[in-house]
């Protein structure tokens, strides 16, 4: 493939400063020319995403991480049955996957939301 | 063992295999420049963009070895699909959106634009190759024994089917053809799969609904006749008389004789044929388990079973944020909402198609029991409906599933072949050939040989154990790197390769030893099978304290790296380039 053929490179440009009206206001140009501020607001937003991150797989891990060890420590609760299915078949094969996708689809609302947050504060005059 | 008509299961497979191929050619037509063959272009709905992940995503572990594990092992192996969906809880909670927002195509191209350093781009490359091929070994032996079960085909007919049609699709038509392709084959592994269930269970209670957790070691329902196709050593704790032709202990033999409790050596090409009601004896890789053994956590005999449990949950959990195969289809989605919102939906598809396997393998228990002796345990799916539903209804439910499996085959390793692929072309062939297409294709044909090679030559492991060990192998390596690049600025090129090096190689290793020495006994043998609990934590501390050994070489973009992958794009800021690594043969 020579040169002219080869499709365009998308490149995200800073505003020139030939039109500073066009170009980040308040915030957004501290984060730009990453002044102390600007490293604040960016700091604050990834731990705020991090820690929701990892809350909702705390939620998630935590008690999937205890299991084993409960049947290891009590086998009496690993030979539980619901009618003719032992406890761990139903936890394991049914019941773990709505629990997964509701916390997925909890992380995904706060996690849109935490981004409309800091949009919010980055375009504030 | 051949329950299922062959003409219609090779009817239903050709189907599966033209179906591939006419979506695929028709999305060709689409598919002009280097974009549109590596991603799509990026302009692929979330709801085609998440079937097609789940249609990539669920290969021959999912669709066959799932179930065959759950029959030779009981319960502790549902660990296994719980530990692929939560694995796709965590790559959405903590990967989906910022590694959108990189714009970098594959993980070298993460690895060198976040580092700035080709070093890191030369080990992350090795990796995407080592755990690419690792993972596509499984999907031809399991098309191999596929073909075989259904219409008994030699091993190496699947082995090459799959590997032909792959190299034919991800050549002919990239990655805008595979999205349409997988989106398609999701469905229809969903179906396959959960359709019979039904069928199955009925049939299950139609017959009294014999009691799968019964004390007793299972029995053989019928008067059976089982072929080893390998030797075998045999455990039996009662006496029976068995029909046999061929060698035990040395001895040819050739009808009946009456074995004592004992275990016997069984050479390959024996024919036994068990009378009706007869305990099925145990091998060394599958013992015989009573209905409590299998059915209850943590006591099928294994050893160390604890750690294997968390060993496993810690590759799985983080490794499938690793695969290569699976990282590349982010970068489909137009903006990093869109990633996560795609990435939910999958954790959605997933779980639904993971509530079937589990049903296979316990029935499988009563219904087909002479696969623990032959070992064969991943034919369950193909096998029990045949087996179960009697008629014109079960040779057609057979052959949806043997339709099923080979969409499985070919969604992953298209996907698996596009990625690797992706990097040879990229690292290896690029500087060497005039056009990025040409380079391609010869890459694709490099990317698909060597483990069609590998499949034919190699002893089989089990394709849900290989998968897990391709797992690991992610957990270890990709893991560490992904997580610390996106939310530790600290980190450096060099911090970052010895992590690889430490993590990736060792487990590597590990892997290395028991795929050649084969499964061994005790500690040894469990942390050689199960790297990930030691290697994967030894990955992130290497990387954390090399890093913070050599603070000079944190990039100087590192801050406006950060502002990229985490800012939503509908603000305007100062986002510097994609992080497309050596950029150049990118378009």
């Amino acid at each position: 493939m020579t040169e002219h053929q080869r499709p365009r490179r998308e490149t995200v440009t800073r505003p020139t400063p030939k039109s500073p009206q066009r170009g980040p206001v308040g915030a957004g140009r501290d984060i730009d020319e990453q002044t102390t501020l600007g490293e604040t607001y960016m700091r604050s937003l990834l731990r705020t995403q991090l820690r929701l991150g990892l809350s909702v797989l705390a939620l998630v891990i935590i008690p999937l991480a205890i299991l084993p060890m409960v049947w290891a420590i009590a086998p009496g609760i690993g030979r539980l049955t619901v009618g003719p299915v032992p406890l761990p078949w139903l936890v394991l094969g049914i019941g773990v996957y709505p629990l997964l996708v509701l916390a997925g689809w909890r992380y995904v609302r706060q996690a849109e939301r935490n981004e409309s947050e800091f949009v919010r504060i980055v375009t504030r005059q | 063992m051949t329950t299922t008509d062959p003409a219609l299961a090779i009817g239903a497979i050709v189907a599966t295999v033209l179906a591939a191929v006419v979506i695929g050619a028709f999305g060709n037509r689409v598919s002009r420049t280097t974009g549109d063959f590596y991603v799509a272009s990026r302009a692929v709905s979330p709801g085609l963009n998440a079937s097609a992940i789940g249609g990539e995503y669920l290969s021959a572990a999912s669709f066959l070895g799932v179930a065959g594990l759950v029959l030779a092992y009981g319960v502790d192996m549902l660990w296994y699909p719980v530990g692929y969906t939560v694995g796709y809880l965590l790559l959405l909670v903590l990967v989906a959106a910022p590694l959108r927002r990189s714009g970098a195509f594959t993980l070298p191209d993460f690895a060198q634009g976040r580092l700035g350093s080709p070093r890191v781009r030369a080990g992350a490359t090795t990796l995407v190759v080592v755990i690419g091929w690792l993972y596509l070994i499984p999907q031809m032996q399991g098309a191999g024994l596929t073909l075989r079960a259904v219409v008994g085909a030699p091993t190496w007919v699947g082995v090459l089917t799959v590997g032909v049609v792959v190299l034919l699709a991800v050549a002919g038509g990239g990655m805008r053809s595979i999205t349409l392709v997988q989106a398609f084959q999701y469905w229809l592994k969903l179906v396959a799969i959960t359709l019979p269930v039904f069928f199955v269970v009925a049939a299950w209670r139609a017959d009294g609904g014999p009691e799968v957790l019964a004390e007793a070691p299972p029995q053989f329902g019928e008067r059976t006749t089982v072929v080893m196709r390998d030797d075998a050593v045999l455990t039996l704790d009662d006496p029976v008389t068995v029909q046999v032709d061929g060698t035990v202990d040395e001895t040819a033999q050739s009808g009946a004789v009456r074995f004592t409790a004992g275990s016997y050596a069984v050479q390959a090409g024996t024919e036994l044929v068990f009378p009706a009601g007869a305990t099925v004896p145990g091998t060394e890789t599958i013992p015989s388990l009573s209905g409590g053994e299998w059915g209850f956590p943590l006591s099928n005999g294994q050893s160390e079973p604890l750690y294997r449990v968390y060993s496993l949950m810690i590759a799985l959990f983080f490794g499938t944020m690793g695969l290569p195969h699976v990282l590349v289809r982010f970068y489909t989605n137009p903006d990093g909402r869109a990633a996560r919102r795609t990435a939910l939906a999958v954790l959605g598809l997933v779980g639904l198609f993971y509530l079937a396997p589990p049903v296979y393998g316990a029935l499988g228990r009563i219904y087909t029991p002479e696969l623990l002796l032959t070992g064969r345990t991943d034919a369950v799916v193909l096998t029990l409906p045949g087996a179960l539903v009697g008629g014109a209804g079960g040779q057609l439910l057979g052959a949806v599933v043997a339709a099923g499996a080979f969409a499985a085959f070919l969604s992953t390793s298209s996907g698996l072949t596009v990625s690797v692929a992706g990097v040879l072309s990229q690292d290896v062939i690029g500087h060497r050939t005039a056009s990025p297409l040409r380079a391609f294709r010869l890459a694709t044909v490099l990317a698909v040989t060597v483990p069609v090679l590998l499949a034919l030559a190699g002893e089989s492991l089990g394709v849900a154990n290989m998968v897990g060990l391709a797992f690991a192998v992610a957990a270890s390596s990709f893991c560490p790197l992904l997580l610390l690049g996106i939310w530790w600025p600290r980190l450096t090129a060099t911090g970052a390769l010895a992590g690889l090096a430490a993590g990736g190689g060792l487990a590597t290793v590990a892997v290395l030893i028991t795929i050649l020495v084969g499964p061994t006994d005790g500690w040894a043998g469990a942390l050689l099978a199960q790297p990930a609990a030691w290697s994967m934590p030894l990955a992130f501390v290497v990387m954390v304290v090399v890093s913070l050994l050599t603070p000079r070489e944190i990039p100087t973009g590192v801050r406006r790296i950060m502002v990229r992958l985490h800012t939503p794009e509908s603000l305007e800021l100062d986002r510097g380039a994609n992080l497309t690594g050596r950029g150049g043969r990118w378009p």
